[in-house]
């Protein structure tokens, strides 16, 4: 298994579990040091996976409460959700921070049977003669192997030098970075509107990403919030004003009506990472002559504005990769034709189901108008009615027929609603 | 807060081998966007003198996202070796 991160160590859990000689090889201190995550995990659909260990992990927060602030120029909108759904006797969802979870995923591997080796990087797939992937190689050292599991994360260096996938490319990819600010639990409970333990999700839209696709993001962990940009690649790349994507974040958090959320917290911790956010046409082929591909490392993640997913997908495709290998392990075929069963399974599975399902949504997502227009225009008409002015006032549905013609009674809305059917 | 100062916070353990390798005959043959100097979010590439681009390394937060936006590919991008480079403990 290459990379020890969630998609890996579900696997190799899986695979050492059916008394499968494991090996994991991880290129950092441990298990979660290389990792950085915005920070919610599903787990609504890994009940039937692995349950044993999603009572026990050691998760931030569950996600009691969604909340969503659209960014004007001028002013904000919040919307916020609580919903006795979300938590219901199971949480639907929880804030995670990787370097704690998944540190406590490779311990439970380990427990399995499994060696997951730490400090240990893999440069290369092998190959042989006939193009199947036979092992790996790691400094002078060259491991074989009946089945490489490929979970090396969504820089893919290992699977694009070995031509099982393209190189990531700017159009399909974000960069997503964040801060770690520590905050007392009361402290996060107050702002937040939560009771004790638990857990919000709080989402930005709007001016802040100036005019590129993206958005920002607070989630609530136990004793800290992790605060973060989400950009598109390709846009800030093609940006001509000389704007650095750091600036972003410093600019966000000045904003008037964010500086109280944050006062009085401490940075402990500054991480970045890209973020696949191509949808299914971008997955690769999941599998070949001796490998299974997952998580990350096949573009197995969906942002779909409101929900943000890898996690579960990550998971579920080891879990899949594992059931895989192990039947093949059975049958003493590790060719191509034995583990495309894997993709078969994930077509059952809600990986590429929901995958599938939201093919429309990284196109949709594009619209620069879902960042320049609409948060800013509902932010606007929502101020303009709370507004009274020194002269006598407007009637209420003058006001609200003014705003209503000046945002959204134009070609532009109505071809974007037109093409919401597609969702 | 500088860029500086946020990293300052970072766990990491220096390599004296880099592994970012920039090849400046194609920045300045290919190159239109130098997109490096914008999109780092350790702010780690810049100028020198010459108008070469160059990076320091020793801060980079392994994201990945110089190589993806580089036109020219003029980036060898490789993980830190082993035992090197950033270790996350809050993320």
């Amino acid at each position: 298994v290459v990379g020890g991160g969630l998609a890996g160590l579900s696997a190799a859990y899986g695979m050492a579990m059916a008394g499968v000689e494991v090996l994991v090889l991880e290129r950092g201190d441990y298990s979660g040091a290389k990792n950085v995550t915005g920070g919610r995990m599903y787990v609504s659909s890994l009940r039937g996976i692995y349950p044993e260990l999603w009572s026990e992990a050691p998760f931030e927060r569950p996600v009691a409460r969604e909340v969503v602030t659209l960014v004007g120029k001028d002013e904000q909108t919040t919307v916020e959700t609580a919903s006795d759904r979300f938590l219901k006797t199971e949480p639907q969802s929880y804030t995670v921070v990787r370097a704690k979870l998944d540190r406590w995923l490779a311990d439970r591997v380990s427990e399995q049977g499994a060696m997951v080796l730490t400090k240990m990087k893999a440069d290369a797939l092998l190959k042989d003669g006939t193009g199947r992937v036979t092992g790996i190689r790691a400094g002078d050292d060259e491991i074989g192997a009946d089945a490489i599991i490929i979970a090396e994360g969504v820089l893919g260096l290992l699977g694009t030098e070995a031509r099982l996938r393209p190189r990531p490319d700017p159009l399909h990819h974000a960069l997503g970075y964040k801060e770690i600010l520590e905050l007392s639990p009361s402290t996060i409970e107050d702002r937040w509107h939560l009771n004790p333990g638990e857990g919000a999700a709080h989402l930005f839209a709007g001016t802040l990403t100036r005019g590129m696709t993206g958005g920002g993001f607070i989630y609530t962990n136990r004793e800290s919030i992790s605060l973060g940009i989400v950009v598109s690649i390709e846009q800030m790349a093609r940006r001509t004003d000389g704007l650095e994507s750091w600036q972003l974040l410093d600019d966000f958090k000045e904003l008037p009506q964010i500086r109280p959320l944050l006062a009085g917290s401490t940075l402990v911790e500054y991480s970045a990472h890209a973020i696949a956010e191509g949808g299914i046409a971008q997955v690769p082929r999941l599998w070949g002559d001796g490998y299974v591909m997952v998580g990350d490392a096949a573009g197995l993640s969906l942002n779909a504005l409101l929900t943000v997913r890898g996690m579960d997908f990550a998971v579920a495709s080891g879990y899949y990769a594992a059931q895989t290998v192990v039947a093949a392990k059975k049958q003493k075929d590790f060719s191509g034709a034995s583990l495309s069963t894997y993709e078969q399974r994930m077509r059952q599975s809600f990986v590429l189901r929901d995958l599938l399902s939201s093919k429309g949504i990284p196109q949709a997502l594009e619209n620069e108008r879902l960042v320049t227009h609409y948060p800013g225009a509902l932010a606007n008409l929502l101020s303009g009615l709370y507004t009274i002015g020194p002269g006598p006032d407007v009637k209420l549905s003058r006001k609200v027929a003014a705003a209503a013609r000046r945002h959204f009674l134009d070609p532009a809305t109505l071809k974007d609603l037109w093409s919401l059917r597609k969702l | 807060m500088s860029i500086d100062a946020k990293l300052g916070q970072n766990a990491f353990k220096l390599d004296k081998q880099a592994h970012i390798v920039i090849n400046q005959s194609v920045c300045r043959t290919s190159c239109v966007n130098r997109a490096c100097l914008t999109v780092c979010p350790a702010d780690l590439y810049s100028l020198n003198p010459e108008g070469e681009i160059v990076i320091n390394w020793e801060g980079c937060l392994e994201c990945g996202t110089c190589m993806i936006s580089c036109d020219g590919k003029a980036l060898s991008w490789q993980y830190p070796q082993t035992e090197f480079g950033v270790q996350y403990r809050s993320s």
